[in-house]
């Protein structure tokens, strides 16, 4: 019927979804914001600056300049994808949230495309922080590393979207940690964020540069922070943009499929 | 003027291109299927302007299935439904502005007050902020909720929440209400509070359509009910026309022994045997209970009035559903 034709029905009425969820981070904002500012001072003292005494510089960029780039990105993916995966599946599944929703005038596209572009908000705002902080440290080159702001809504957008067809897929709330520990950790570690992709194996680097969204990332905002561009820095914004929109339209797919019956 | 008096719902039956007896809802062979189990079993029944329309049914018989799909909520798999004229499955979005829906399961947002949950749910209909304000206060009032306004939903009752699911379920001005169990796990006084909300919007020609296990209710309210079992409708018709066509105006109960079924039988009116009880269906139980009293030893006798209850059990079978 026409559900498995896919038409999407995008209108004001997602911004209104969003507003909800923009409405409820900030009536609990005391408990929201401290882990972002906490987590990347603690990185960048533990691992920046200590364990970057033993590792010096990296490609002539002292250690703690080369992982800051790294820790945005990470925000950028854990703020985004955890929105879409565990709170998203709590609104669907347990609060009924979408089932409140769609007996409105909203179409489901509309509540889906709401979740994912708050997904992404949640990734500008604590990218947004974390940076602040790092201005404040010194380690990242002003005024191109604003350039990140913008960027952390678009790269958001793609974390919430693969997310999103994870929640659209899992059968219960517990098989969202194999998401979380089988793609997200390893990603986490083999992305080109604590330590370069060319100590990597071959295989492995071809991999992290072809498949992995984070090395993407990770490009990107290290290219702004140090001001070094290379073309994999194109490269990467269009892999970003692209899988974006793919996942954006995908995940609502999945969902409907999954929802409407 | 009382401001619980005040029009909630819009209730000029008006629609475009529609004389008033025209159906607000119109289902015929309407049909749900959930891969090879048979939810929804073809069928078909019309609710017209200004009615109170009741689905009663045992568990799983197919009455929230058959609310999400007037709701546009949940697609057809067979036969026509149309809402305001309009077929369900293609004009969700203008149907959708027009109804207010109450679901079997409160899903109100937790993190949210009364005030806020239902200036949250405006924004969906894309109602202006000023507006919807005000709306909020009359609704708030009419349900009693005025004190709880700034109270956040884990603090209420399960009474208070199901009143505000209502108050949420008429922000829009709607053309027709949905409910699903409407009072679903309330005590009695939480129970009657909401019928009287009910009344009130059913006096003001108001039409409203709503499920329940609650005879009395269905007995209550409704102008006309159905009452579905495994899919299907088994009957349709006013709470009084069913008592009298189905049982009779009045049951007349005694003690389930073989004397009494032999004098029964001689009398040749219709009975039924529940464990050690027999319930006689009759427009006469004063001429049954003598007939009995003067022809066997029937020890006690009760007579009492035919309820939808008694249709209920009849038609559905005394077995646990489900
Ligand atoms: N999404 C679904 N997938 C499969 N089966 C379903 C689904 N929804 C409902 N059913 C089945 O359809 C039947 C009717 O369910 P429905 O919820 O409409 O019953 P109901 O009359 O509302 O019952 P209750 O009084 O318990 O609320 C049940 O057997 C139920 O298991
Ligand atoms: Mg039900």
């Amino acid at each position: 019927m026409a559900q498995s034709v896919y038409i999407p029905r995008l209108t004001r009425g997602a911004l209104t979804v969003w507003r909800r969820n923009w409405d409820v981070f900030f009536k609990t904002y005391q408990v929201n914001f401290l882990p972002p500012l906490v987590e990347p001072i603690l990185y960048l003292l533990a691992i920046g600056y200590g364990l970057g005494m033993f590792v010096g510089e990296i490609d002539g960029v002292p250690y703690v300049e080369f992982i800051a780039p790294a820790m945005v990105a990470i925000s950028i993916m854990n703020s985004a994808f955890f929105e879409c995966t565990y709170s998203s599946f709590v609104r669907m599944y347990y609060q009924k949230t979408f089932d409140a929703m769609i007996a409105t005038p909203l179409a489901l596209d509309e509540v889906i495309a709401g979740e994912l572009l708050w997904g992404a908000t949640r990734s500008f705002i604590y990218s947004s922080v974390m940076l602040v902080v790092l201005i404040g440290f010194g380690v990242v080159d002003l005024p191109l590393s604003l350039i990140i702001l913008p960027f952390s809504f678009l790269a958001g957008l793609l974390f919430a979207g693969i997310a999103m067809c994870f929640t659209a897929i899992t059968p219960g709330i517990d098989s969202l940690n194999y998401p979380s520990f089988l793609f997200i950790t390893p990603m986490l570690l083999f992305s080109g964020t604590f330590f370069p992709l060319d100590v990597l194996p071959g295989g492995l680097q071809i991999f992290a540069r072809g498949f992995l969204p984070l090395t993407q990332v990770v490009t990107v905002t290290r290219s702004l922070t140090l001001s070094t561009f290379s073309p994999y820095f194109l490269y990467s914004i269009g892999w970003i943009s692209i899988l974006t929109v793919l996942f954006f339209f995908v995940s609502i797919h999945l969902m409907k499929r999954r929802l409407i019956v | 003027m009382n401001r619980n008096e005040k029009v909630l719902m819009r209730r000029d039956h008006t629609y475009t291109g529609m004389d008033a007896r025209t159906p607000v809802i119109d289902a015929q062979d309407l049909r749900k299927t959930f891969g090879s189990f048979v939810a929804v079993n073809d069928i078909s029944f019309s609710v017209f302007p200004g009615e109170v329309f009741g689905f009663l049914g045992p568990n799983g018989a197919g009455k929230t299935t058959t609310m999400k799909m007037i709701q546009c909520v949940s697609p057809k798999s067979g036969g026509s439904l149309k809402v305001f004229g309009r077929e369900a499955g293609i004009y969700q979005r203008s149907i959708k502005k027009r109804l207010g829906v109450v679901p079997q399961e409160t899903n109100l947002d937790t993190e949210f007050t009364c005030f806020e949950n239902l200036l949250v749910y405006s924004r969906y209909f894309g109602i202006p902020k000023q507006e919807a304000t005000g709306r909020i206060e009359e609704l708030l009032g009419f349900v009693q909720l005025e004190e709880k306004r700034d109270v956040l939903i884990e603090r209420l009752s399960g009474g208070m929440k199901r009143r505000l699911v209502l108050a949420r379920a008429l922000i829009n001005n709607p053309d027709l209400l949905v409910l699903d169990e409407p009072t679903i796990g309330l005590d009695p006084q939480a129970r009657h509070l909401i019928w009287e909300k009910l009344k009130v919007l059913q006096a003001q020609g108001n039409t409203i359509v709503f499920t329940t296990h609650y005879l009395e209710e269905a007995e209550r309210l409704c102008n006309r009910l159905v009452i579905m079992d495994e899919g299907k409708i088994l009957v349709e018709g006013s709470p009084a026309g069913l008592i009298s066509g189905h049982v009779g105006s009045d049951i007349v109960e005694a003690e389930h022994t073989p004397e009494v079924i032999a004098c029964i039988e001689n009398m040749g009116v219709s009975y039924e045997v529940f464990g050690d009880m027999v319930q006689i269906f009759t427009d006469n139980p004063r001429e049954v209970a003598k007939n009995l009293f003067d022809t066997c030893n029937p020890g006690h006798v009760f007579a009492r009035r035919g309820s939808l209850e008694d249709v209920f059990l009849k038609l559905t079978g005394r077995a646990l559903k489900d």
